[in-house]
């Protein structure tokens, strides 16, 4: 009953055409593939949750104390009240610590999905022509993303993070003519400055998410507006969309999902340590760890920095920094190509028509090689941003795995591409032409006790 | 020119001379009271130019009577009636160059105004980058504040140092290296500022800004941990290895009487990666 004046009173308000039957009854398709950017969705839910506990205990000050918690090896070490607040979070409010690695490796897994998300939606070409706007809108998401994360975890003001902020302002140091300007309008003056902390905080627990919240949201909506793409099933038209209605199945489903991954989360934040800012230590600017590697998604970023040649550049009696082309430059045009790349492929081959489908990567067997080739492109950076852990593992000398690495990462590339085409391409041909079965041979027993062969033609049976 | 077109360009002009004018007292140092007075005629001349415009210069625009229903899909008419409709907007308000122009120019001056408070983000670099705490006399001190003396280092070993009275200075960071005095290679006038072998270079790479925490004294190179830059501190830390693209500019030292050490300057160049304004 209530249930009912609810559904007529939305109805009335909203459209006449019955808009909350439109919508419970929508369809979704349904591939394994499609939870990948739920499991985005759901893991920044759970960083909005964790985070606004977080945020109500941790202190953005620079400001400097004596340690005098509950954890011994600091004890009256002098630190900033950014760095106390968050040992604090971690060893004395209670629930404190689950809250902090729950966030922390919500914040991994939420960048991980919209990867894998965004990788999923490039080798089935779902991104084409009516859903670039989609394209783009994920792409900014992740790009936002991964200035959430490193926004985050330069805010404990430990040595790691504080490593990684140098680098960074450093970076925006380099850009011609504005770089200087730029750095300090940004950082508050030389590195590292006092407003560093609190300007970090206002970005990540402001700015960014609800720049996140915003591109989400439009993100969404375009999604329940154009409809999912998928793996037509036989017997239907491309105009058409297969799958389970909203209400119940659907719902109950997602909802499931979310609770997964919130346990997931929430199961490696309570059980599985992550940035032990306590054995790294307050920020010292004259020290720095070693070996120090980011989160895994400036892992690539890293890389570029550690294997890039040591070009400076001289131009009218000024300078061009080396980090210019490998901080700035490189991964400017990265983001640029991928943000375009439904117009770029959709010129390159002259595709104009409206596509619902989802397509198997053999489909588009060029755009699988440089999906693949790309991927191995990024996995060679990451190896070269951890090169002193895994030179260590190997037993080789960083200097040695260095050489190789500048190496490989534009021979791998190539290769896995080249392959990958070969592969889709070899497949495609033979989706259109199954191998051929071996025609059916009979023997037939002659007069004499031997066998004849008939050859068997579709006519005579 | 008709009265309400008058009072149109009036208000924008208004509207760009308080925004430039708002521009001016920023960057004089700002006065509040001025600020939210230009502000809001800044604001308000927009405001009212646009007012007047629509209410008194568009008369011929009538209301009309629309069903409320909608209809699901846009047909091909449908569309093209919604790109005339925004079109012939467009015109209406282009018909009227001046003041269109006005209006523009209004937006831009506002939009000058509105950036400008950026620049509280943060002091101008000036020479800042150029030159840290290091002054002739100043003494070499540890992070905690003990004096180094000429004794403090055996041949092979190296330390963090401070100007004394700025320890823990993130610019001012430099490392205080011995070697065998015969075994260093820089210039003549490099070499003075290096007594007794005791030779120091700024500690910050000239990559990414990293502290350089390694020193192999077997090879007399300073590496960095975060992206393996290699320095030689024989030749001047010269950089051997790694992305850093210049040596770490040199601290001029020299022992006093009572065998300490102080700096005779500030480094030999600015300290840390490079940036535009450096030569």
């Amino acid at each position: 009953m209530i249930v009912r004046r609810l559904v007529d009173g939305v109805d009335e308000r909203l459209d006449g055409t019955s808009f909350i039957k439109r919508n419970l009854g929508k369809v979704f398709p349904d591939h394994w593939s499609f939870m990948l950017g739920e499991l985005a969705l759901y893991s920044f839910v759970m960083l909005l949750l964790t985070g606004t506990f977080l945020s109500l205990f941790f202190v953005a000050s620079p400001a400097v104390t004596e340690y005098r918690g509950p954890y011994e090896p600091m004890q009256g070490r002098e630190v900033s009240l950014a760095y106390e607040s968050v040992m604090r979070i971690s060893f004395e409010v209670r629930a404190g610590l689950v809250m902090r690695q729950t966030h922390h490796w919500a914040a991994l897994v939420f960048v991980a999905s919209m990867t894998a998300h965004l990788v999923r939606v490039f080798f089935t070409g779902a991104f084409r022509k009516p859903r670039e706007l989609s394209w783009i809108l994920g792409v900014t998401l992740l790009v936002a993303g991964i200035g959430a994360g490193f926004t985050g975890y330069s805010l404990p003001d430990d040595l790691l993070s504080g490593t990684g902020l140098r680098i960074i302002y450093s970076a925006v140091l380099s850009i011609p003519l504005v770089g200087t300007w730029l750095a300090y309008l940004l950082f508050g003056g030389e590195f590292p400055s006092a407003e560093l902390i609190p300007r970090l905080f206002v970005m990540h627990i402001l700015l960014i998410p609800a720049l996140i919240t915003g591109l989400l949201s439009a993100h969404l909506a375009l999604v329940w507006h154009q409809t999912h793409t998928q793996f037509r099933p036989a017997g239907t038209r491309e105009s058409s969309v297969t799958g389970t209605p909203v209400w119940p199945k659907f719902a109950l489903k997602s909802v499931g999902l979310a609770f997964v991954t919130f346990a997931v989360l929430a199961g490696l934040g309570g059980l599985v340590q992550i940035n032990p800012v306590w054995l790294y230590g307050p920020f010292i600017p004259y020290s720095a760890p070693s070996p120090a590697q980011p989160d895994f998604y400036a892992g690539w970023l890293e890389g570029i920095l550690r294997l890039w040649p040591n070009w400076e550049f001289h131009v009218f009696g000024h300078t061009i920094g080396e980090l210019f082309l490998p901080a700035v430059v490189v991964p400017g045009i990265v983001f640029t190509a991928l943000a375009l790349w439904p117009f770029i492929e959709a010129r390159v081959t002259r595709d104009t028509p409206m596509h619902h489908d989802a397509q198997r990567p053999r489909e588009a067997p060029v755009r699988a090689g440089i999906g693949a080739g790309g991927i191995a492109f990024f996995v060679l950076l990451m190896l070269a941003g951890s090169n002193d852990v895994l030179a260590k593992f190997l037993q080789v000398e960083v200097d040695t795995l260095n050489g190789v690495l500048k190496v490989l990462v534009f021979v791998v590339p190539v290769i896995v591409g080249i392959v990958t085409w070969w592969i889709c391409h070899d497949l495609r041909a033979r989706g259109q032409a199954p191998i051929a079965r071996p025609g059916r041979v009979e023997f037939r027993r002659n007069a004499a006790g031997g066998f004849d062969e008939v050859h068997d033609d579709a006519e005579s049976r | 020119m008709k009265r309400a077109e008058r009072a149109t360009a009036v208000a924008f002009l208004v509207s760009i001379a308080a925004a430039l004018a708002l521009f001016v007292v920023y960057v004089r140092g700002g006065d509040p009271q001025a600020e939210g007075a230009l502000l809001a005629l800044a604001l308000g001349g927009v405001g009212a130019g646009l007012l007047i415009w629509s209410t008194r210069l568009m008369p011929h625009i009538r209301e009309e009577t629309q069903p409320r229903s909608k209809t699901a899909h846009a047909t091909g008419a449908e569309r093209e009636e919604a790109a005339e409709t925004m079109e012939a907007g467009v015109e209406e308000i282009r018909r009227r160059r001046f003041l269109s122009r006005l209006l523009l120019g209004a937006a831009g001056a506002l939009g000058l105004a509105a950036l400008i408070p950026i620049r509280s983000l943060g002091r101008s670099p000036g020479d800042s980058l150029l030159r840290t705490k290091w002054t002739p006399g100043a003494r070499l001190v540890v992070a905690d504040g003990t004096a180094v003396t000429v004794s403090t280092l055996e041949v092979g070993s190296f330390t963090t140092v401070f100007p004394e009275g700025f320890e823990g200075s993130a610019d001012s960071q430099a490392v205080l290296i011995r070697v065998e005095p015969g075994q260093l290679q820089l210039p003549p006038d490099r070499l003075a500022g290096a007594p007794d072998g005791l030779v120091a270079y700024s500690k910050i790479c000239t990559h990414a800004g990293c502290p350089l925490g390694l020193y192999l004294a077997a090879t007399h190179e300073l590496r960095c941990p975060c992206h393996q830059s290699t320095f030689d501190v024989l030749e001047g830390a010269r950089p051997v290895y790694g992305p850093a693209p210049k040596p770490l500019p040199q601290l001029p030292i020299e022992v006093d009487a009572d065998g300490g050490l102080r700096a005779t300057g500030d480094f030999t160049g600015p300290v840390g990666p490079s940036f535009w304004e450096e030569s």
